[in-house]
Formats: structure tokens, C-alpha cells, sequence
């Protein structure tokens, strides 16, 4: 009897393997983001965006003829599935091009599958850097396009003395305090008014650390906190800092990773005044943003829905891909790599986005302040556009190393002293 | 003698079936690629990975089918297993990382570590991992489970230490101090054994070496459970206190069999992780071990086939629908899970006998 | 309906160099050149400076008025004709600031917002202080020394005599001591004060928990005058007593409050689970029920956050109930006897839950507000105060849990739950409808569940995820306390609670719960039936 079962996964196994057959002639374009598990909360919107910019760009007539077909499927926060969808997407489904992964594990995940079967990954989160993979568009921000400006703003502007950097514990938070150490104490901040805090994912209970944050902050010298917490334990964060009687106009909290849609979900009144930094707001005053909030609103019929920062670096990856594509006639990668390096697309802040030989982009550095209607107010941006770098020049390991994907160089990690490329990046 | 205990015919169904269809998937994946029935890398390493899953249910229905200790922290020692081998795996990286150190892994690297901490002692000696990937595990489940069978924690209180235990490692690997890469794990594999490690030989090769440890460990177990170790399990599991008292040191059986599941647990880990390219903290979620518990009852408990059919129909459940109804599959999970309960109580490999009861015309 | 005569001002202001208005305008209004204007009507923020400067050097009271509104967010542009208001402080009328005409206001899309950012409201207020200090209005005063105290920075010795004079005039006795602070943190940086002043100083600062006030008496500590030095060293170990002590005893509250939210989150389960012997893996999908049940009232309720949360206490018992009674009738009651598969079915169950919140509302989070009596301090001395929700869901803690022990052991209900958990066929036999009671229990169970949801929803996100976060914790706490123990539940919050936050300034956050959770091990390995072991339908095995 157990026979028969075993018969018929073995059958199911085959039907995975045998869909590789598909003949109709669309370009497919894979989309790996969470929509189950802890990351559904922010991933599940960049997959509607995406569904959107095909939606828009089929209407336009698709794509060298052909039309786009959106493949979607669910990682589920979990981070071997990460892997396994990619490599389904790529081998199986055989697509052009995936725009996914929001967490730093999720690509780590998914690299070696993306560099092993040539695959071609957008990543549209603001990440920790010290990476530059072929076969990755980093279409975030880099550290050096967040971070220093935000804390370059505390100092002038807010004449913070006193700092306290916390974050929930991994890299990203990791290597975004680092650099900020490195970058405060070059700028004469004394070690002793710098307070580094870690937390586990999903903290919720935030009294003690607030208490101290008080403590540390009740010295007579202005004091901000930079915050690189994740995801879930923001809210309790905010509710909690609010609760505490922490203001903006004591210790303003400098946010990295809170964008509208985090703020949709909590009350905002008690924040007004906080800070985040990021390259792209809602609240940015342009034709072309307008549009774009206009047709995002009526795609998910939802007049209240937000948009944000990752939404526009999805908005710009992929404009950057289908121009690659027209330029190079092709959707194969290898084609589009050497095609996009250098193209420029419209951001939706009004100015440029340039793909940067490191395969990262170009982007202008904008700090809001939380309103109580959940957006944010702009109050400080770069005059242009700040460009991308892989490797911090405020790490000793990585001062040395830059990424370049245009030949001569090729080189993912090369080392400007020896003039060597290093490691296994070379393909 | 042994022979006859040993194979039945759910045995010998299961190693021939295993068997052979490891030798099918391992044949069409050396087909060269024009060939109709060629399987590509991606489809074998996928179902070398259910394998590893098999084999972690089946150390969990070790000890939760004979005698009835109900673990929701097995996957703490499939990750231990995972982890070890994950270690040799970045050492054998070398020079080839990101910041191109010969002696430390990259993330040691990004941290400002100077040396490779006293544990990672020995992890580039392939032989010295393969002894620790069992023992890592088998050390682990003595240390804890010694005290707590000699005390007799038994029932829902074993099964929420067991959870308590893979939860504060979780936490622990979490920490990127303890030196184990926090939450992005080890990663970025290069190679095994000097073999490229997404190279077809490797691939199959570890497909095949999976299909072989689950038939092993599936042999291992049916000569314990058939065996008289495995009469006294099942008296301990259907009366604890009666077997005390006739005399069976309880507590030393349920930490052999505790001990040997783990040890099951691990080895699946260890192959587990070079097939999927990655080990991070997740593996100690207890949403992990509880998933691959619910696996287990789902196929069938206290059949040692049921745990194994039911960690490849949920996995393949898994890939299937994730990718054909990404928006809703949870429900046809959960579904599956709730209706297999109620109309299956003896799980997925209960269906037959369910089935023939039907048609005999008596209600289950 | 654009009035002729604002039109005409508006052209004018825009126009003609600032002084060269005041045509039939009364004396008060000033004179606002076109730059300001036009700064203040800007989008952008970065704009807004030179205006600020400019205002902040005007004499008028006009110039006063408007930076006011600037710093509150009270100016706004009007989008029709892009002219300035102000609006009044309920918002219900504005008036222009140019023609002074008032109008009432009925809603704020046809306005926007003159936004301001942190660092310009800082300035405004330095501007404005020197003003504010002599206000008429007391209010306005007492906001305005606490902003000199806070920001210990902006006194100057040159502030001296006019804080000097401020304290002679002052009546109110509140004004009158924070400038009495004020004049002692100046008098500690100055190196000519008499000793007389600086013992009186550094008495006054001994008891005032001010930002500044350490680093003063350290400052004063140093002084040559032995008496000062005493004085000051005695008030610096008088302080660190004060804060050693408002330290302990904010650990304990924290560790209370953390205690309470485990028991709200456990106790539930310690129904379901501990006197049922279910094991639940949906409690956690209970809960979050009963905090999306605190958002949708809010959503019937708009504007009255406060009546929506104290109506969703019954709502959330009734949802999760309800919820709890569908799934005992459908499912679990075919799965008595069988209690670990009952893991598997409400596992299932738990992914239904989750995933029909992510297709039904949202798979983001949603927002749900906190009325104004849950939110701020409650404060007991100057150096110690409780934060109110954490207080609220302390007080709500205790109750759920008498409800739920007074039914579990004054009711019928309780009784004949009792007797069918120690021995089901007897209770059978005594005429107990042990189907009912199951049904009611978990019923029960979920309910408080759902309860939990409520007050939860005020201290974390709620979105699908909510669940999943406290089921492992909530697990541990029954098995901690002794299943089927409502005391051993309530002891075992709390302890777990505070060793959790007693632990955390010495280990930090992520150490805390590794310690804790490998004590819970040790412990349950020493006393395997927990702390309050008890027979029931769980503990028979």
C-alpha cells in the first residue's frame, strides 16, 4: 500500500523538475519576498509595488516585444527556503531577472545561488555594505549613504554631544555602530559619551533600557539616540520611550530602519519630532512622486496606503533593468550586466539615479521628522546625489578594497594597495 | 534471526523503495543535460534536503513513538550537527573569502577578532568533525538529559525544557560574541573536501550519502525497536512506574535512546548544511522543532516509515505550494494538519489500514 | 471667494519693502517684510530660518504671537489662497495673520501645516524665553524657567540679573523655586559667588534630580572653601543614595510590570493548557485576536481611543470566546484522550488563524492609539516615576486573574471543571455534562486570552505576528508555576519576571534570558513538577 504513496511523491518530485518546460514566450521576472512569517509585515508591500511596475510597463507594450510575466513566490521568513526559492526561480522558472530578499541573511542566503547559476538579483533594502557580488544591484542605501549624513546632521544641526547607538543584534546594526564609532571618535566625541546597546530581534520590554537611555541622557549635554532596531521591536521601542516622557526636544531618536509603512502601524502622536534618515519620503514634494503615490494608491485600492523608501528602490531597479534590456537587446545576464553599468533612471526625489560601476547607485540622502499624521516632514537633504560605496572607508579591513565591475578590474573586492583582486569573487 | 526480526515487510519495502529511488534521481542527475529525464542540481540537492528532514523526524519518532518523550527541541541537535559542519565548511573557505584572510573566517574579520576562539579548535580536520558532528549532539543530550531522567521530568514538562533549551540557544547563537556568525550563520561555502561544492559530483554525492545515512539510521533504529531495548521502550512509554518497578533502570533507557536520536539529529544536520548552502540560528527556533514534530505526527507516530513519509510530504507540501499559491498555502497547511488529525489518527501512514477498514465496511 | 481687500494686502506685503506698510492696520500688527513671508509660506523647512531670525529680533507682540505658533505647529497656510493663520487652540477657528480677519475652521484638508524642525523649535524657544519669562501669563513662565532648567546650557552669568529680578517680582511659588535653581546652578560655575550662596546652593540642588545638578556639586565638591566642599559632598552621597534606592525600586517595578504582562499571556493557557491538558499552539493567535479586536473598535470609535479600549475588554473575551468555543466544538473535542495530538490540530489551526489576518486586514501592522489616561508618568518623588499603562495592565493583571480563580473556585462552572479534570467518569457519573463543561473551559480560556490581546495591544505591535512571539514564553510560564495551577501561574509570572529584569543591568538584554531560560532548565531538572506541582488531566502521565 505504502507503495502507492511512495509512487506518487515520487511523481510529484518529477512534476517539479518537468516544469522547466514552458514555451510560451513572455519575459519572466522572479519576486522573492516573504509573504508568510515574521517579514511578511514589510516584504509583502514590495511585492504588490512590483506587480504594479510590470502591470505598468505591460500597458506600455512590454518589453522588446514580448510581455512580462511576474513570478511570485514565498521564501516565508525562512532563510534555506530563501535559498531553495532562488535557485527554483533561476534553474526551474528559468527567469531574467528576480527583484527580492529584505533581511541581510536573506541575501547572504541566496548569493551563492545567485553567483553559482549567474542569476541576476535587485536588492532594494539599506544594507550594511562590505559586499559587491556580479551578480547583485544593490539598489539601497550603502552605510556611507545613510548613516554619516544622519549623524553629520545630529552634530551640526541638533549639536548632540552624547550618543547612544542601539540596535537589534546583527550585521546590519553591527556594522552601521562600527562605522559610526570610528566616524564619532574621529570627530572628537570622547568614548565615554557614546552608549552601545544591542537587543535580540523581536524585543519587546523595553523599561530597563529606556531607564538607562534616561540616565545616560541626564547629564546636562545634549544627547540622540541612533537607532538601528528592526522591524518588530520598534513599536514596543517607541510606546515605551514615549511613556517614559522622552521627547524629540530632549533626545531626539535618529531612526534608520522606521519608514511610513513602520509608522502605519503604530500611533504617531507621542513621536512627532523623531528623526529618521532615508534616501526617498512619501512627503517629498515632486510631480513625479505624486503620480507615483496616485497609481499605487489606485493599484491596491487602498486611498490610505503608503509608500516608501525600499518601494523606490524597487521603482528604480527595475527601470534600471528594463533600460539594460532595451540597450542590450537581451534579457540574458550577462548582456544586461554589461549594459546597465553606468545607465541613469529618474529617482522619484526629482534628480538622477546612476548604477556606479560597484553595482550600487546613486541617491540623495533626505532626514525627516515624524508628523502625527504618520509621515514624515523633511528637514535636511544633500545637495545632490551621494554615491553608493561598498567597502566603508571607516573600517581598517575595508579601507583598502573597492569594487569595480567594468573592465580592467572586474573585481568585487579589489585591493587598491596590492592591486589585487581577492577571494573568489572573479568569476 | 536478526534478519527475520528486523526485515519485515514495511522494512523492506522502505530500504528497497529508498534505495532504489535514491539510485533513480541519482541516475537521471548524471544524465547529461539534452536527456529527457535529466534532473538538474537544483531538484537533487532539494531532495537531498528532505532527506535530512527525514532523518531528524526520525530520530524524533526514536524517542517520541517508543517511548512517548515528546522533544520540542530536537532541532537543536540537528543544528549542532549543522553548525560543525558548517565550521569545517568555513574553514575550508581559506583565503577565498571577502577579505581574503587565510586564517579567519570573514565575519571573525569584520568583527576585529585577532585569532579563531579556542572552540573552533580542530574544525579544519574533516575526520575530527565527522566524530564531532555525532558527538557535539550526543554530548549535548546526555548533559542534559542525565538529570532531568534521573529526576523524572517526564511528559509536557520534558517536552517544554526540551523547548526552553533550544530557545536559550537560539538566543545564544543569536549573539554575534559567541563567535558563530549571529544571525547571518555560516555561510558562502566554497567547497568540501577540495571539491567544489555546487560542483554535480558533489551534489549527488551528497544526495546519495543522505539516502544512505537515512536508510542506516532507519536500520539502526528497527534493530533497537525490534529488539528486547526496544520491548522495554514500549513499557516504558505505556507504563512508566510499572517498568521502574519490575526493575528497569527507566531513566539509563530513555538517555540511550535520547542520546542515539540525537546523534541521528545531527548527522542529518551535518549533510543538511553543505546541501543547502547555509546554517544560521533559525534552526534552533522552536517553531523548527515543533514543525518537524508535527511532521512526525502528521506521517504517522511509532512507525518509524510514518515520520520519515511525513517529513517529505510536508517539505514537499511546502516547496509545492509556496511556489503555486504563495498567497494562501498557510491555509492548505493548516488545513492538512487539522483534517489529518481528525479523520487520520494514525497519521499518513495509517491511511492504508484506514482505507481497507473502510472498505471492510467498520468506521475507523 | 477670494476677499478684494486681502488680496490687495497680500499683494502689497509681498511687494513693497516691509516698512512701507501699516495702512490702516492697527498698531500692534507688525511689519512682515516679503522674505518672511515668503520663508514661512515655503514647503520646505530648510527655508525657515531666516524668518525665525528675523521675528526673534522684532519687537512686537505680533512677531511674539507668531513665533508661538511656529514652535506649537499652530500656522498653517491656507491652500486656496495661500495666506497665513493661525489657528486657536481647539483648532476650530483660524485668523490670518495678515488681515486679522478670523474665520472658523471645520476640517484641515484645505491646510497646510508651516512645519518646523527639532532645531528650529529650540531656537524659537531661546528667542522667546527672555519674553516668556516676563509674560503675564503664569503659564507661559512656568514652561518657560522649566526650559531654561532643562537645557542647563543656555543660562549664562550674563543671565544673572535678570533671573535676579524675575525672583523679587515672582509670585508663584512653583516659578519662584525652579528660578531659585536656576540662579544655584549659575551661582556653582561662578567663580566669584560667596560661600554663604554656595552652601545655599548646593542645599537647594541636593534635592532636585536636574540634569545638571551632579555635575554643579561635583563642580562645587572641588572648592577650596572647606564648608562648601562639605556641603556639597554631603548632597552629591545624599543624591547617589537617592538614586541607588529610585533605581531598586524601578527594577522591581519593571520586573512587576514584566511579570504581569507574562501572567496576562499565561494564564489563559494555564486553562486551557494546565487544566485541560490541551496543548494549545493557537493561545498565541488567541491573543492577537483580541488585540485586533482593540483596533477595530477604535475604528468604530474614531476619536474616543479611551471608550473603544474599555469596551474591547468584553469584546476581546467575547471574540477569543467565541473563537475558542468554534474550534473546542469542531475540532478539539473529537481529540480528548488524545492530548498530544491536539499540538498538531491547533498548530494547524494557529497557520489559519495567522494567515487569514494577513488576507482579511493586512499583513502589516495596524495602528491602535493610546488614550491620554494611559499614556505619561505617574510620579511618586522627584526621582522616581511609574509609567501609567505599565501601572493600568499591572492593576488589569490582578483583576483577570481574580476573575478567573472566583470562577474557577466559587462558581458551578469552577466546581464541575474541577471534577472533570481529576476524574472525568465519575464526574460523568455524577450528573456532570463534561462535554458542556469542556467547551465552556476552553471557551473560558480563550476568552482571557483574548483579554491579554487588549492589554497587550498597547505595548506591542499588532499585526500577524503578535501571537507567535509570547506562545513559547507563555508555555514556560504554566510549566514553571505547575501545571494546573492558577497560584503557580500567577508565582511564576512574576518570578520569572523579576529574575528577568535583576538580571538585566548585569548582563545585558540577550544574557538576561539565556541565564534565565538555563535556570528554568536547572530548576524544573530539580523539581521536575514545578513549583507548585498539583494533579491533573497533564500531570497524570
Amino acid at each position: 500500500m505504502s507503495k502507492k504513496l511512495w509512487a506518487a511523491v515520487l511523481l510529484g518530485f518529477l512534476m517539479i523538475g518537468g516544469r522547466a518546460i514552458a514555451a510560451e514566450d513572455t519575459i519572466k521576472v522572479g519576486i522573492l519576498h516573504s509573504l508568510s512569517g515574521t517579514m511578511a509585515i514589510s516584504e509583502t508591500t514590495l511585492k504588490d509595488a512590483m506587480l504594479m511596475f510590470i502591470e505598468e510597463q505591460n500597458k506600455k507594450g512590454g518589453l522588446l516585444g514580448k510581455k512580462i510575466e511576474a513570478v511570485v513566490v514565498d521564501p516565508a521568513s525562512d532563510w534555506p527556503l530563501f535559498a531553495e526559492k532562488a535557485r527554483d526561480l533561476l534553474t526551474t522558472q528559468k527567469v531574467s531577472a528576480v527583484f527580492g530578499c529584505w533581511t541581510s541573511v536573506s541575501r547572504k542566503s541566496v548569493l551563492p545561488v545567485f553567483e553559482g547559476e549567474n542569476g541576476l538579483l535587485f536588492y532594494p533594502v539599506q544594507y550594511e555594505g562590505e559586499e559587491s557580488s556580479r551578480n547583485v544591484i544593490y539598489t539601497g542605501a550603502s552605510p556611507n549613504q545613510q548613516a554619516i549624513p544622519a549623524v553629520d546632521y545630529l552634530m551640526n544641526d541638533l549639536k548632540a554631544q552624547r550618543f547612544v547607538l542601539a540596535g537589534t543584534d546583527y550585521v546590519f546594526p553591527r556594522t552601521a555602530n562600527k562605522i559610526l564609532e570610528a566616524y564619532l571618535l574621529a570627530k572628537g566625541v570622547a568614548k565615554a559619551d557614546i552608549m552601545v546597546n544591542y537587543t535580540p530581534f523581536g524585543h519587546s520590554d523595553w523599561q530597563s533600557i529606556i531607564a538607562d537611555i534616561k540616565k545616560f541622557g541626564a547629564t546636562g549635554k545634549k544627547t540622540a539616540i541612533i537607532s538601528t532596531i528592526n522591524g518588530d521591536a520598534n513599536v514596543p521601542f517607541y510606546k515605551e520611550l514615549a511613556n517614559q516622557g522622552i521627547k524629540a526636544s530632549s533626545i531626539p531618536v535618529m531612526a534608520f530602519s522606521v519608514g511610513e509603512e513602520e509608522l502605519s502601524g503604530i500611533d504617531t502622536k507621542p513621536l512627532v519630532g523623531h528623526l529618521a534618515a532615508w534616501n526617498y519620503f512619501e512627503s517629498v514634494d515632486t510631480q513625479a512622486n505624486k503620480d507615483f503615490i496616485k497609481k499605487w494608491q489606485a493599484f491596491t485600492k487602498n486611498p490610505k496606503r503608503v509608500t516608501n523608501d525600499p518601494m523606490e528602490a524597487h521603482y528604480i531597479g527595475f527601470n534600471l533593468w528594463v533600460q539594460a534590456v532595451e540597450k542590450a537587446k537581451s534579457t540574458k545576464v550577462d548582456d544586461v550586466l554589461k549594459a546597465i553599468v553606468g545607465l541613469s533612471v529618474p529617482n522619484l526625489t526629482g534628480g538622477k539615479a546612476t548604477l556606479l560601476p560597484n553595482h550600487h547607485i546613486t541617491k540623495p540622502v533626505l532626514i525627516g521628522e515624524i508628523q502625527d499624521d504618520g509621515q514624515f516632514q523633511i528637514v535636511w537633504q544633500t545637495p545632490k546625489e551621494v554615491p553608493g560605496d561598498a567597502w566603508s572607508d571607516y573600517l581598517p579591513e575595508s579601507k583598502d578594497l573597492e569594487a569595480d565591475w567594468t573592465p580592467p578590474i572586474n573585481c568585487g573586492n579589489y585591493n587598491k594597495v596590492t592591486k589585487k583582486c581577492g577571494g573568489a569573487a572573479t568569476k | 534471526m536478526l534478519r527475520e526480526r528486523v526485515f519485515n515487510t514495511s522494512t523492506r519495502l522502505f530500504t528497497s523503495c529508498t534505495a532504489a529511488f535514491a539510485a533513480v534521481i541519482a541516475f537521471c542527475a548524471l544524465m547529461p543535460e539534452a536527456s529527457a529525464v535529466h534532473l538538474n542540481n537544483h531538484v537533487v540537492s532539494l531532495l537531498g534536503k528532505y532527506l535530512c528532514f527525514a532523518l531528524l523526524a526520525l530520530s524524533i519518532d526514536l524517542v517520541w513513538g517508543y517511548l512517548g518523550i515528546l522533544s520540542l527541541g530536537h532541532g537543536a541537535f540537528f543544528g549542532m550537527g549543522g553548525y560543525v559542519m558548517g565550521m569545517y565548511l568555513m574553514r575550508e573557505i581559506g583565503n577565498r573569502g571577502m577579505y581574503a584572510n587565510a586564517e579567519l573566517p570573514d565575519f571573525m574579520v569584520f568583527l576585529n577578532w585577532k585569532e579563531l576562539p579556542w572552540y573552533w579548535t580542530g574544525s579544519d580536520s574533516f575526520p575530527f568533525v565527522c566524530l564531532l558532528i555525532v558527538a557535539v549532539p550526543g554530548l549535548a543530550a546526555f548533559v542534559f538529559g542525565l538529570p532531568a531522567f534521573r529526576s523524572r521530568v517526564s511528559g509536557v514538562y520534558l517536552s517544554i525544557i526540551t523547548q526552553a533549551m533550544t530557545f536559550a540557544l537560539m538566543l545564544a547563537f543569536f549573539r554575534n560574541e559567541m563567535g558563530f556568525g549571529g544571525n547571518n550563520g555560516l555561510t558562502d561555502f566554497k567547497s568540501l573536501l577540495g571539491a567544489d561544492i555546487h560542483s554535480q559530483g558533489m551534489v549527488v554525492t551528497l544526495f546519495a550519502l543522505s539516502a544512505l545515512a537515512l536508510i542506516m539510521a532507519y536500520l539502526v533504529c528497527r534493530v533497537i525497536t525490534t529488539s528486547r531495548l526496544g520491548r522495554v521502550f514500549i513499557a516504558v512509554r505505556d507504563a512508566e512506574s510499572r517498568a521502574r518497578f519490575i526493575g528497569y533502570r527507566v531513566e539509563y533507557v530513555k538517555l540511550a535512546a535520547f542520546v542515539l536520536s540525537a546523534c541521528i539529529a545531527g548527522i542529518g544536520g551535518a549533510l543538511y548544511v553543505p546541501q543547502v548552502g547555509i546554517i544560521n540560528p533559525g534552526v534552533f527556533s522552536p517553531l523548527f522543532s515543533v514543525e518537524m514534530v508535527v511532521c512526525v505526527a502528521l506521517g504517522g507516530r511509532g512507525r518509524l516509515y510514518g515520520a520519515v513519509i511525513g517529513a517529505l510530504a510536508v517539505n514537499f507540501i511546502k516547496t509545492w505550494f509556496t511556489t503555486a499559491f504563495p498567497d494562501i498555502w498557510l491555509f492548505f497547511l493548516g488545513a492538512l494538519f487539522v483534517l489529518v488529525t481528525l479523520f487520520l489518527p494514525e497519521g499518513l501512514a495509517g491511511l492504508p489500514t484506514a482505507l481497507r477498514r473502510r472498505l471492510q465496511g467498520k468506521t475507523p | 471667494m477670494m476677499n478684494l481687500r486681502r488680496l490687495c494686502l497680500v499683494f502689497l506685503l509681498v511687494f513693497l519693502p516691509g516698512d512701507a506698510l501699516a495702512v490702516g492696520e492697527p498698531a500692534s500688527r507688525i511689519v512682515l517684510s516679503p522674505e518672511i513671508v515668503e520663508s514661512l509660506r515655503s514647503a520646505r523647512v530648510m527655508d525657515r530660518a531666516a524668518a525665525i531670525e528675523s521675528l526673534g529680533n522684532a519687537p512686537s507682540d505680533q512677531a511674539f504671537t507668531l513665533l508661538k505658533a511656529l514652535q506649537e505647529g499652530a500656522l498653517y497656510v491656507s491652500r486656496d489662497n495661500n495666506e497665513l493663520l493661525v489657528l486657536d487652540e481647539n483648532a476650530k477657528s483660524g485668523e490670518f495673520v495678515i488681515s486679522g480677519e478670523t474665520i472658523p475652521v471645520t476640517d484641515k484638508d484645505g491646510l497646510r501645516k508651516v512645519g518646523t524642525s527639532n532645531s528650529q523649535r529650540e531656537r524659537i524657544s531661546s528667542l522667546l524665553s527672555a519674553r516668556m519669562l516676563r509674560h503675564p501669563d503664569a503659564n507661559l513662565r512656568r514652561r518657560a524657567v522649566a526650559g531654561l532648567l532643562s537645557d542647563a546650557g543656555r543660562i549664562g552669568a550674563q543671565d544673572k540679573p535678570l533671573l535676579l529680578a524675575l525672583l523679587q517680582k515672582e509670585t508663584d511659588e512653583d516659578i519662584r523655586q525652579n528660578l531659585a535653581l536656576a540662579l544655584a546652578l549659575l551661582a556653582a560655575s561662578d567663580a566669584a559667588a560667596a560661600p554663604d550662596e554656595l552652601i545655599g546652593a548646593a542645599a537647594l540642588l541636593r534635592d532636585n534630580a536636574l540634569p545638571g545638578a551632579t555635575q554643579a556639586l561635583e563642580k562645587l565638591k572641588s572648592s577650596e572653601h572647606a564648608g562648601v566642599a562639605a556641603a556639597a559632598g554631603e548632597a552629591l552621597e545624599h543624591k547617589k543614595i537617592v538614586a541607588e534606592w529610585a533605581a531598586m525600586l524601578e527594577t522591581l517595578f519593571f520586573g512587576l510590570s514584566l511579570g504581569s504582562v507574562l501572567i496576562l499571556t499565561s494564564i489563559g493557557l494555564a486553562v486551557t493548557f494546565g487544566v485541560m491538558g490541551v496543548i494549545n499552539m493557537a493561545h498565541g493567535e488567541l491573543i492577537m485576536l483580541g488585540s485586533y479586536t482593540v483596533w477595530g473598535l477604535q475604528q468604530v470609535f474614531p476619536g474616543q481611543p479611551g471608550l473603544a479600549l474599555v469596551l474591547s475588554i468584553p469584546a476581546a473575551f467575547i471574540v477569543s470566546g467565541g473563537m475558542g468555543m468554534v474550534l473546542e466544538r469542531l475540532v478539539i473535542r473529537h481529540l480528548y484522550g488524545r492530548p498530544l495530538e491536539t499540538l498538531l490540530a491547533t498548530f494547524g489551526i494557529s497557520l489559519i488563524l495567522q494567515q487569514m489576518v494577513r488576507t482579511l486586514i493586512s499583513p502589516m501592522n495596524r495602528a491602535v492609539e493610546s488614550p491620554d489616561f494611559m499614556s505619561g508618568m505617574w510620579r511618586l518623588t522627584s526621582s522616581i516615576s511609574l509609567t501609567c499603562n505599565r501601572v493600568y495592565i499591572l492593576c488589569f493583571c490582578l483583576a483577570v486573574f481574580a476573575l478567573i480563580y472566583a470562577v474557577m473556585h466559587k462558581t458551578r462552572l469552577g466546581l464541575e471543571v474541577r471534577a472533570v479534570t481529576q476524574n472525568r467518569a465519575i464526574a460523568r457519573a455524577m450528573g456532570v455534562n463534561s462535554a458542556r463543561v469542556d467547551a465552556m473551559t476552553f471557551a473560558l480560556g480563550s476568552g482571557v486570552a483574548g483579554m491579554a490581546g487588549v492589554a497587550l495591544s498597547q505595548l506591542t505591535n499588532v499585526g500577524p505576528n503578535l501571537g507567535q512571539s509570547y506562545i513559547v514564553d507563555s508555555f514556560m510560564v504554566v510549566v514553571f508555576g505547575g501545571v494546573g495551577n492558577l497560584w503557580g501561574t500567577l508565582s511564576g509570572g512574576l518570578i520569572l519576571g523579576l529574575a528577568n529584569k535583576f538580571l538585566e543591568p548585569f548582563s545585558g538584554t540577550m544574557l538576561a534570558k539565556i541565564i534565565l531560560l538555563a535556570g528554568l532548565i536547572l530548576f524544573m531538572q530539580a523539581r521536575p513538577r514545578g513549583l507548585f506541582p498539583e494533579r491533573g488531566r497533564a500531570a497524570e502521565n
